[in-house]
Parts: structure tokens; C-alpha cells; sequence
């Protein structure tokens, strides 16, 4: 069914076609209204799962760790502050292997006080052991939602779906909303591998010596690398039952690119009508769009450059002191690599600054006329600001 | 003859608690009150350890290990979690210490009590971080040694009152308990089973190694604490107070605060201090306040 529904509302939505058991959320801005919506639903009866109130962000972490250790599907959403407080309950739940979805709506980080798109809070949460998904579109929040329980109960692991504050939260689009028996075909019941039982009683989370820990982590090291494997099969069998695909990143007009553009969230969306607008002039423009950070498609990636095609990418984020985070890890994919590209990074629209067509452009000429030295990465970021 | 408390042992022996050690007496017979249909959430505390390392056990009920400031959050979520399942009986039991519970843990508790989410919540209360090796809490009363307060007269600030706080949230059920009134702790624990909404539990704990004496004096400090008011028995029910363990004839506060070398730099005008503020409790609380 076609629906006229803002980025929070996607989210909401395929919360309650996922059948989620227990929802434990609290208000925070960009994030609010896909909590409020699941209240509504639960009150009109269209949402049959609990929706908890709670007091703080780590309560509502909490809660999904009692929940979801208990055998239910569980769902959030928050953003930057909130995700920040809830940082130690994130660690708890990967470690626990509990298969937790958050929606993450991307919000700058304080001080000062900030509203507006800016990555760096997910991104920030990068060695918490979850799955992060970047949303371009609402109807991709809504797949992606959907998607992101199928992998997370298979892997074990938490994940998180994020796109950015406002731009998409706030933004309405034309999506279609699936119909439930076709959900229920593609997300079968929640089946947890070990659950709190009376008739067993187990004891979770107990003191554990560096003997089994480190096999612990091992093991979800090496389940999160693997889970790109089911990212692409829930892909797959998605697209046959929905008809749309979502693998680990997209492709744009990439093949016989000069450069290409690296983005992700809704840049990812805009950096195609950049791509087109530079390709109108006779420059191969092309773009990569990220969607998956965790796990992050390192081999794939090094097997997709080619030495002569320089990479911009274009982070809505900054590690202080290291520069875009995508930037880094893209880096760091590429190592050894026989003959890598040169990779440039740009830093733009942080705390909600406009990422236009027109900048996209900039930063794709800038990458594609710096070509000068095949073979060496840029170490420091350029920082695109907002001349306005 | 039919025993007054349950034999059924829910606890294992070879856990490993110091000698005398008042939660572990505490929990084994918060466990014969519920019974086995139970789960137990624990934030980090003393019963971290108690609970035995992985894979083992010392409880033959489920365990759910918590982050220190979640226990009463972590419950609610596993309550909420088994109900979706189908299972509306099993009790989650939060089970804290005062660290965890007057202290890191109070705004998730708060915000529990407050929306009379249908758990037990449980302090042990020990009067100090004693997992940690002894550092001062909000539980911790005037003039107790601790390591955070290592100077002379000790802990500088009364203990809060943890239950009136507690009861400013119009809880259906709060009681008081300690394991030398065994009879009257199991009951509490039975009749907390039967009450649905949020339940409160505050345990006074004696803790040898924390309180500095003897292993073997747990069961009198414990029986000295209500005889001289220090911590009376009580529960409240709906708003009802009920005091369980009259004490007309309060012995006085020194009997239970000599025997403990924590509170040996007392001078006699502190102990004077302490009978004057535990008489006005008491007062206040014999008036059903």
C-alpha cells in the first residue's frame, strides 16, 4: 500500500509489521515521533506488542536486555545523546548476543547544543559490537528495518539503523508499506538459542575469566565479518518477495568513472543528482553509497577499486584529531592493497549544514582533478565549509 | 510438626561469601519465600561473586547478570519480556545492594516504583560499597569508617532514608527485614509472591569484613539493629504501616554499635547524636509516619 510517511514514521511502522514483542523507548529530538506513533498504535490496537515508558535512555536499553534475554523481539530509537548514554548498555547487549534493533536517527553531539544531522554519534558507538545500516531514503528505513531483524536474529548480534536527523526524519515520502503476510514470509518468529526458563534455570552474564572471554569476543568478531554474508542473503531474498534490492552498499553509474564519490544517509541520496549533473557535462562522475558500517564490506571493497579511480569520500562526521570516520576506515580497508586509489577525505555539513548537489560536485572535481600522485591517500581531511 | 519457614533450599553450599555474611543468609531465605518460579536479575554487587563464577551457579533459579545502574530496569524488561512470551506467573527479582540501589541505581528504581512495574526489587543492605572493599555509599550511616571516609568520625552525613523515598511513590508493598527475624523475612517474601505491582524489600545486611566484627555476631548485630531501633520491621502495605516487630522496651543504640570497630572512633556525644536521631525515627515511625 503506497503511503505518504516521514522518516520517523517508517520506522514505527516496520517496528509494528515486524511484530516486535517489547518497545522501550525515550523522547528525544530528531527521533520523537517514531515512539509516539508506536504509542499510538498500541492504544488504537495496532501495535500488540508492550510499549514501555521509561525514564532515560539506559533504562531503555536496560529493558530491551531483560526483554530480549527473556525470548521477545525488541525495539528502540533514539538519538545522539541518548545514544551516547546508553553506550554501556550497547557493549551489554552484543555481548549477550542479543539481536536487539535500534533505530538511530543522527544528531550532533553537545557541547554546544545541536539538533541537526551529524553522524558522529552512531559512528561513535563503531566498537560496541552492533550492526550499523545507513538509510538514504524513508522507504529504505522501513526495508531496512525489517531487513536489519531478519540478519540480527541469524547473527546474534544487535543492530542499529540509522539515518540522518530531519533530512529524513522530518522529511515525508511516498513509501510503499508492505503487506503482512508478505513480512511475516520474509521475518519468521524470533527463535532465541538460550532464553531465561524457570524448567532451566541458567544464570546470564556471570563473571567469566580471560580464558572464555577472549573466545567470546572472538567469536563475535568473527560472527560480525561473517554476517556480511547474511546481509546479502536477506538481501536477496527480500528483493524476491518485495521486489526491491539492498545489499552492502549501492552502485551509481560507476563503471567507467573517473572518480567516484564515497557517501552515505541522505548525502548518499543528493550525490546521485551531482553524479548526473557532472556526468550532463561530460565528466564520468560515479558513486559508491554506503549502507553497511558494521559489518564493513573491507574485502569486497578492495576487490571493487580500481588504482586510477580516486575515491571522495564525503563524511557528515569527524573523529577529532583522525578526521571523517568513514575516511579512516576506507583507509584502513584498503591496506595492502597491490595498487590502491587515492582516497581524499572531505568533512561537510556537520551539526546539520546543508551537504548540497552543487558541494557534492566540488568535492568530486577536487578528487578527480588531484589525481596527481596515483597511489597515495591523503592523510588529512578537507574541511568543506559553509560559505553562507 | 510443621517447620515455620519452607525446607525446600533453593541456594547451593560451596558459593563464596565471607563467613556470616548477612546477604547470602538473606537471599536463601528471600528464595524459600518466592519459591522456585523466580528469576533474578542482579546488577554488579557483592552477589556478582556470590552468584558463582561461569558456568557455575550457587542458585537453582535463573540469573541475569546487569549494569550497576539497571537492575530495576533489567527486571522490568525481563517481566515484560516473559509476559510477551505468555508467561504471566514467573517473579523477577531485582536484587541489589546499596550501592546499587541508594546510589547508581536510584533513578531506574525510581522510575520503576513510580510506574508500579509488577517486580520485586530487593536492597541487601550493607552500609557501604563492600564489593569494592568498603567505600563510603548514601547508605552508609554518620560516623561509620569506611575507606572513602578514613577520617576521624568517619562518614560525615546521615544515612538517607532510602524508604521514604520509596514510599513518597504510593508503592502497593514495602517491607523492611533482616535474617535474624527468619520467620518474619520468608513471610515477607511469601506474601510480596502474592501482590502484584512494585514491591520493595529492604534488607539490613550485617557484613563482617565491613562492618569489623566478629563473623560469628551476624545473627545478634542483626537481632541488636531492630531491638534498639536502628532499623525497626515494618511493611506498608497500600499505605498501611505495620509494625512487625514491637520493640516498647529499645535497648539502647551503643549495643549495637560497640560491637562493630567501624564505628570506634564514636566519641560518646556521636552515640548521643545517633540515639537522639534514632529516637526521633522511631517516633515518627510508631506514628505511621
Amino acid at each position: 500500500m503506497r503511503k505518504v510517511l516521514m522518516g520517523n514514521h517508517c520506522a514505527a511502522v516496520a517496528a509494528a509489521l515486524a511484530k516486535v514483542d517489547v518497545v522501550s523507548a525515550y523522547p528525544i529530538t530528531p527521533q520523537t515521533q517514531s515512539v509516539e506513533l508506536l504509542a499510538e498504535m498500541e492504544a488504537s490496537g495496532r501495535f500488540k506488542g508492550r510499549f514501555m515508558r521509561v525514564e532515560s535512555e539506559h533504562s531503555a536499553m536496560a529493558e530491551l536486555l531483560g526483554a530480549a534475554t527473556a525470548g521477545a523481539r525488541t525495539f528502540t530509537s533514539t538519538s545522539s545523546q541518548g545514544l551516547a548514554y546508553m553506550h554501556e548498555l550497547l557493549h551489554w547487549v552484543s555481548g549477550a548476543r542479543l539481536p536487539v534493533v535500534m533505530v538511530e536517527v543522527n544528531r550532533a553531539l553537545a557541547a554546544p547544543w545541536n539538533l541537526w544531522a551529524d553522524q558522529t554519534d552512531s559512528l561513535s558507538q563503531r566498537d560496541t559490537g552492533w550492526m550499523q545500516f545507513y538509510c538514504s531514503d524513508n522507504q529504505e528505513i522501513l526495508d531496512t528495518v525489517l531487513l536489519a531483524y531478519r540478519i540480527a536474529e541469524q547473527a546474534a548480534i544487535p543492530a542499529m539503523v540509522v539515518f540522518d536527523g530531519f533530512v529524513l526524519s522530518h522529511t515525508y515520502e511516498a513509501v510503499d508499506v508492505p503487506a503482512q503476510e508478505d513480512v511475516d514470509r520474509f521475518l519468521p518468529p524470533y527463535q532465541p538459542r538460550q532464553q531465561l526458563d524457570v524448567k532451566r534455570p541458567l544464570a546470564f552474564g556471570s563473571l567469566t575469566g580471560p580464558r572464555d572471554y577472549i573466545r567470546l569476543r572472538r567469536r563475535l568478531d568473527g560472527d560480525l565479518r561473517r554476517s556480511i554474508e547474511l546481509v546479502e542473503r536477506a538481501g536477496r531474498e527480500f528483493e524476491r518477495i518485495f521486489g526491491r534490492r539492498y545489499g552492502l552498499w549501492e552502485e551509481y553509474r560507476c563503471e567507467d568513472a573517473e572518480a567516484l564519490l564515497v557517501a552515505s544517509g541522505a548525502p548518499g541520496s543528493t550525490a546521485k543528482e551531482a553524479v548526473d549533473a557532472l556526468r550532463a557535462r561530460g565528466r564520468r562522475a560515479g558513486l559508491l553509497r554506503l549502507r553497511a558500517f558494521r559489518p564493513f564490506p573491507a574485502e569486497a571493497l578492495r576487490r571493487f577499486v580500481k588504482a586510477q579511480t580516486p575515491l571522495a569520500v564525503v563524511d557528515r562526521n569527524c573523529s577529532p584529531g583522525t578526521g571523517g570516520i568513514f575516511f579512516q576506515e576506507i583507509k584502513a580497508a584498503l591496506y595492502p592493497h597491490p595498487a590502491p586509489p587515492p582516497v581524499y577525505g572531505f568533512i561537510a555539513g556537520l551539526g546539520g549544514g546543508d551537504i548540497t548537489q552543487e558541494l557534492l560536485e566540488e568535492i568530486w572535481l577536487e578528487a578527480a582533478d588531484k589525481r596527481a600522485e596515483p597511489g597515495a591517500a591523503r592523510v588529512e581531511p578537507v574541511w568543506m565549509e559553509d560559505p553562507r | 510438626m510443621k517447620p515455620s519457614i519452607p525446607a525446600q533450599e533453593t541456594m547451593t553450599s560451596g558459593h563464596v561469601a565471607c563467613q556470616g555474611c548477612g546477604s547470602t543468609i538473606s537471599m536463601r531465605y528471600a528464595l524459600k519465600g518466592l519459591g522456585t518460579n523466580t528469576v533474578v536479575v542482579m546488577p554488579a554487587c557483592c552477589w556478582t561473586i556470590l552468584a558463582g563464577a561461569a558456568p557455575q551457579s550457587s542458585l537453582g533459579v535463573p540469573i541475569l547478570h546487569s549494569p550497576f545502574a539497571a537492575a530495576a530496569a533489567t527486571a522490568c524488561g525481563v517481566k515484560a519480556g516473559l509476559e510477551a512470551k505468555g508467561d504471566k506467573e514467573t517473579q523477577v527479582m531485582a536484587w541489589a545492594g546499596d550501592g546499587g540501589t541508594f546510589d547508581i541505581g536510584i533513578q531506574a528504581l525510581s522510575g520503576a516504583a513510580e510506574r508500579d512495574e509488577d517486580i520485586i526489587y530487593v536492597c541487601y543492605d550493607n552500609e557501604a560499597y563492600m564489593n569494592t572493599g568498603i567505600q563510603r555509599s548514601s547508605a552508609t550511616p554518620a560516623g561509620a569508617w569506611t575507606t572513602t571516609t578514613p577520617a576521624q568520625g568517619g562518614s560525615p552525613r546521615p544515612k538517607k532514608d532510602l524508604d521514604a523515598i520509596l514510599r513518597a511513590h504510593a508503592i502497593p508493598y514495602l517491607a523492611t527485614a533482616t535474617p535474624a527475624y527468619a520467620e518474619d523475612m520468608v513471610r515477607k517474601f511469601a506474601k510480596a509472591r502474592r501482590i502484584r505491582g512494585f514491591r520493595f524489600i529492604h534488607i539490613y545486611a550485617p557484613c563482617p569484613p565491613g562492618w569489623k566484627y566478629d563473623p560469628g555476631l551476624t545473627i545478634e548485630l542483626s537481632r541488636l539493629s531492630v531491638q534498639t531501633g536502628i532499623f525497626p520491621l515494618y511493611e506498608v502495605e497500600d499505605g498501611r504501616l505495620k509494625i512487625n516487630v514491637p520493640t516498647p522496651k529499645r535497648k539502647p543504640v551503643g549495643d549495637f554499635l560497640r560491637p562493630q570497630a567501624r564505628f570506634k572512633r564514636l566519641s560518646p556525644e556521636d552515640e548521643a547524636a545517633i540515639q537522639r536521631e534514632t529516637d526521633r525515627r522511631w517516633q515518627a515511625l510508631s506514628q505511621g509516619s
